[in-house]
């Protein structure tokens, strides 16, 4: 039976949250010990986790200085978790101060520890609003307040999309949000795969299990089934490329070698 | 200092470029490592600094320890491989020209003070994290227990303010909750239902699969039913409720609660059962009714092998003229004593007493004994009849036919066992009524012939199928033909010729006798012209047609003979109208009157079938007769002979008295020439009878007038 729109998804700590997992990898204390259970599980895997998720905030860090280069200052985050450092309106702030930057996210732990950051802070808000509900999010007051969706906005879509089945239609809510959106805007993007891990399949498998098992499957997409994400825009050089790949600052080569696990990419509509 | 090659500020930035080699990769830091390198500069001039200060304080370290934590070098790695570097490059790197030995010693104190200072740093950080993570955890718990005690807020006005009674049990069938409207329903507090069990609540009227669908829900094996069930109030009262119960699982799928929602349906149903009761009883009675005693009676009829019927048909004698004479209100209180008094007579199981309608009633009795109980019901009944009763202070005397119908099941469709029992009925009426009689197959089909016969009356005279024949009356002085009586008969397409016995009475029964004695009348009137005009020589034939009792009564009589005599242009001499005997009995001068005024005209007016009913003779002055016919007993003696002397004196008498009062006699039945010679000796006058000819067409009595006239 489909939630009612007025019942609100339940909080319980007791089970993992992808958000505070995430922030266990990047080396912060916004978690408690069941994320850090989990995650500890899916190292023994992949032990070279936390270097995934780094390079996830190095690309994406990346991107928005793109973005902004390109002259867009408008940003919309979904999916951004827990802001533990180095978030996107910290670094478009810094390449731009008069940018403005929404979050999204459905964790309301992640809401609301996102609301006590960005406290003070009028260029930046978060709505609380699942990624597969495009609308909610387009018409929430903080979009109203924050974006001209008559200009161009950058949509990240950063370690999300990996999250969503496929019988949840993805592709489906990026194409609403891409049709939304004014024309030159862009998607920025990153999406975990079994492609450029430096592991057998098999036992990266094991990481994909954990999340199985906390209720929050990862779905590894092949670069084809990530490519078809940027339907509808234009891929900005290099294409979809490992992370690493994507207009570094500094030589591939000397990244670690998990940081190639997976694919990055940006697209921009005409 | 000197910014040159070798020079003391290259030297620095050399030192953190191996810093920042050796901790970029244990950071978590979304920086570059040349960026990273560039945080660290700061750290490793403070280093620098601090080894070469005059007065040395270890606290610099301390900050530069904390710093690393700033710059999100969290991993205790990242502290180790700095202490690392320390330990083997700031002395090399920044401690040119001091005494090796202090700067060792000082390098040392910096480390102590730089594991103190993250280790501090991180703790501190690590804390205010946790901190800032519950924080939002309790905020995020707050904003959706707000959300849920909305949500709560609003399904509790759901329960509490639905209409349907909603209960929510375990499956042990222990009552956990319930609102307001099922508490309503049952008219009990919430304490008296709290903790009580749903299996308590069986009902004698449960249907037998209830409690297995309850069973198979609370054993997982369904997910809900919905019964129509009755619950029994406290007061005793019982509620009668649309159930539904579903079972409630928990997130593994385990069976958890049950869920019933409840509608009460007590008083549609009772209206259900007052609609069926008011479609299935007599209003005026409370008897059943037409439509409940088919029911039963097809279900009887239909019961199994062994099993009988027995049916008693009941119309009152005489209930018409009640209505009549005291109202139909009074009518009407006689028939709701009249039920009362029938349902009494059949209380046994098995047993029903229903109204037909008007006041025609049955009683039914079933069973394997029927052939000895259909007898005794029938007996209460009449025996339940004798009492008067008593309407509008009058007491009335009430009689009652019966036709009784028994016998097996499954032979008979009700209607044909209805119609048996009704032909029965009316042969228990004929017989003078106030008794019963037993159905028999010969009297049903004498019956359904009367019953046919009725029915084609009607159309027979649309269909021209009666005809009449003349029957000659003979002057018994000169045997010459005087006249003829018409006969009417009906040649009906499936049983024949039918003598006016078999269906004038029919007729006078349905008022068709009123046309056709019109039409008869028209017939023999034109008849007797056609005589007249064909056999002049031979003097006027007089014709003679019979008058029923009904047509006496009619208004039009006078009319109607007037005008088809004018019509037919005959002479009101020509006819004489033939009135029983027992028509006049006691008749006023109301009903003489047309007779008389037809006598004032000249039509001959004679009294048949004299002598059979209890005639005043006295009163024969009175009548406007001229002629009695004197009925065939009389004469029947003197077919022998000798004839019966007494027989001849009675005869003698008649004619003498017949003749003083100027009245002329005709005798019936006539069949010998002996008996026609003794009645002329008595002083008849006319005859008719086989002796002289039968009846026949018309032809027949023309052939007879002439040979009478020519021989």
């Amino acid at each position: 039976m489909e939630r009612p729109a007025w019942a609100p998804r339940g909080i319980d700590i007791s089970v993992p949250s992808v958000s505070r997992i995430y922030d266990y990898y990047l080396g912060g204390s916004h978690n408690f010990e069941v994320d850090r259970e989990a995650a500890r599980k899916a190292m023994e895997f992949m032990p070279g986790l936390p270097k995934i998720m780094q390079a996830n905030r190095a690309f994406m860090r990346r991107a928005v200085r793109f973005a902004v280069d390109e002259g867009i200052t408008q940003f919309l985050d979904i999916g951004s978790g827990i802001p533990t450092f180095g978030n996107v309106h910290e670094v478009a702030q810094a390449a731009s101060p008069d940018a403005r930057v929404v979050y999204v996210d459905h964790d309301p732990v992640a809401v609301a520890h996102s609301q006590a950051v960005l406290e003070g802070n009028d260029g930046a808000d978060i709505v609380a609003a699942d990624l597969l509900k495009p609308k909610e999010i387009l018409a929430s007051s903080q979009v109203e307040d924050l974006i001209d969706l008559n200009r161009p906005v950058a949509l990240l879509l950063v370690a999300i999309l990996h999250f969503v089945e496929d019988e949840d239609d993805p592709y489906e809510a990026v194409a609403e949000l891409r049709d939304a959106l004014a024309p030159g805007s862009m998607l920025v993007l990153t999406h975990a795969s079994y492609e450029g891990i430096p592991l057998p399949e098999e036992r990266a498998k094991g990481t994909v299990d954990v999340y199985k098992d906390i209720r929050n499957p990862l779905i590894m997409r092949s670069r084809d089934g990530i490519a078809r994400f940027f339907e509808g825009y234009d891929m900005v050089e290099p294409g979809l490329v490992p992370m690493p790949h994507w207009r570094p600052d500094t030589a591939p080569e000397d990244e670690d070698p998990y940081a190639f696990s997976g694919f990055a990419g940006v697209g921009r509509t005409a | 200092m000197s910014a040159g090659p070798d020079g003391p500020e290259d030297r620095l930035r050399r030192f953190a470029t191996i810093w920042s080699r050796a901790v970029f990769p244990v950071t978590s830091t979304s920086s570059t490592r040349p960026e990273f390198e560039e945080q660290l500069l700061p750290l490793a001039r403070r280093l620098s600094e601090a080894l070469r200060a005059r007065t040395f304080d270890a606290d610099e370290g301390r900050a530069v320890g904390a710093a690393l934590v700033t710059a999100h070098c969290t991993d205790p790695e990242a502290l180790s491989r700095s202490l690392d570097c320390v330990d083997a490059y700031l002395v090399l790197y920044c401690g040119a020209g001091g005494d090796q030995e202090d700067l060792r010693a000082r390098s040392s104190r910096l480390q102590h003070a730089m594991a103190a200072g993250f280790a501090q740093a991180l703790r501190e950080r690590t804390l205010a994290e946790q901190e800032a993570i519950s924080a939002a955890a309790l905020k995020a718990q707050g904003v959706v227990a707000q959300a849920l005690h909305a949500t709560e807020a609003r399904f509790r006005a759901v329960f509490e303010g639905a209409a349907i009674g909603i209960g929510i049990a375990d499956l042990s069938g222990q009552v956990l909750q319930v609102n307001g409207a099922l508490l309503r329903m049952f008219g009990v507090s919430e304490q008296t239902m709290q903790g009580r069990n749903v299996m308590e609540w069986t009902h004698p009227e449960d249907a037998p699969q209830t409690w297995k669908l309850y069973d198979e829900l609370v054993r997982g094996e369904r997910e809900h039913y919905h019964v129509e069930k009755a619950f029994y109030r406290p007061d005793g009262t019982v509620l009668w409720t649309n159930l539904t119960v579903s079972l409630l699982r928990d997130p593994d799928g385990n069976p958890q609660y049950q869920l019933a929602l409840m509608e009460d349906t007590t008083e549609r149903r009772l209206l259900n059962l007052r609609l069926r009761y008011e479609a299935t009883h007599d209003a005026l009675t409370g008897l059943p009714n037409r439509t409940f005693f088919f029911e039963r009676l097809e279900k009887a009829l239909g019961a199994g092998e062994g099993q009988r019927f027995g049916l008693c048909y009941l119309d009152l004698d005489g209930f018409k003229t009640v209505n009549d004479s005291l109202g139909h209100a009074a009518g009407d209180r006689l028939l709701v004593e009249v039920a009362d008094r029938l349902q009494a007579c059949a209380t046994a199981p098995g047993e029903m007493v229903a109204r037909l309608g008007g006041d025609e009633f049955v009683a039914l009795t079933t069973g394997p004994d029927t052939e000895h109980e259909v007898d005794e019901l029938a007996a209460r009944i009449m025996n339940a009849l004798i009492a008067p009763i008593s309407v509008d202070g009058r007491e009335l005397t009430v009689r009652g036919s019966i036709g009784i119908v028994e016998g097996p099941a499954g032979e008979r469709s009700p209607a044909e066992v209805l119609r048996s029992a009704d032909i029965t009925m009316y042969r228990a009426k004929s017989a003078g009524g106030n008794r019963f009689e037993l159905a028999d197959e010969e009297a049903d089909a004498r019956a359904i012939t009367r019953h046919g016969l009725t029915t084609a009356l009607p159309t027979a005279l649309d269909r021209g199928e009666f005809f009449i024949e003349y029957q000659p009356l003979v002057h018994l002085g000169d045997g010459s033909v005087r006249g003829a009586e018409a006969l009417v008969r009906w040649l009906h397409p499936q049983h024949g010729v039918l003598g006016p016995d078999r269906f004038i009475p029919l007729a006078e029964h349905t008022g068709l006798i009123v046309p056709l004695g019109r039409w008869v009348l028209e017939q023999s009137v034109r008849q007797a012209r056609e005589w007249r005009e064909r056999h002049d020589d031979a003097g006027p034939l007089r014709i003679n047609v019979n008058l029923s009792p009904c047509q006496l009564t009619h208004p039009g009589l006078v009319q109607d003979t007037v005008d088809i005599l004018e019509r037919a242009g005959v002479e009101p001499q020509s006819l004489c109208l033939e009135v029983t005997e027992s028509a006049l009995i006691g008749a006023d001068d109301d009903l003489l009157k047309p007779l008389r005024r037809l006598a004032e005209m000249g039509v001959d007016i004679a009294l048949d079938d004299f002598g059979t009913g209890y005639s005043n003779l006295a009163n024969l002055r009175r009548l406007p007769v001229s002629i009695l016919k004197l009925d065939r007993s009389f004469t029947q003696s003197m077919q022998q002979f000798p004839a019966d002397p007494v027989d001849l004196k009675i005869v003698e008498g008649i004619v003498s008295l017949a003749h003083s009062l100027s009245l002329a006699v005709t005798v019936e039945g006539v069949e010998t020439g002996a008996q026609a010679e003794q009645l002329r000796i008595l002083g008849c006058d006319t005859a008719q009878g086989w002796y002289y000819a039968r009846p026949g067409p018309p032809e027949r009595l023309h052939e007879l007038a002439l040979v009478d006239a020519t021989g």
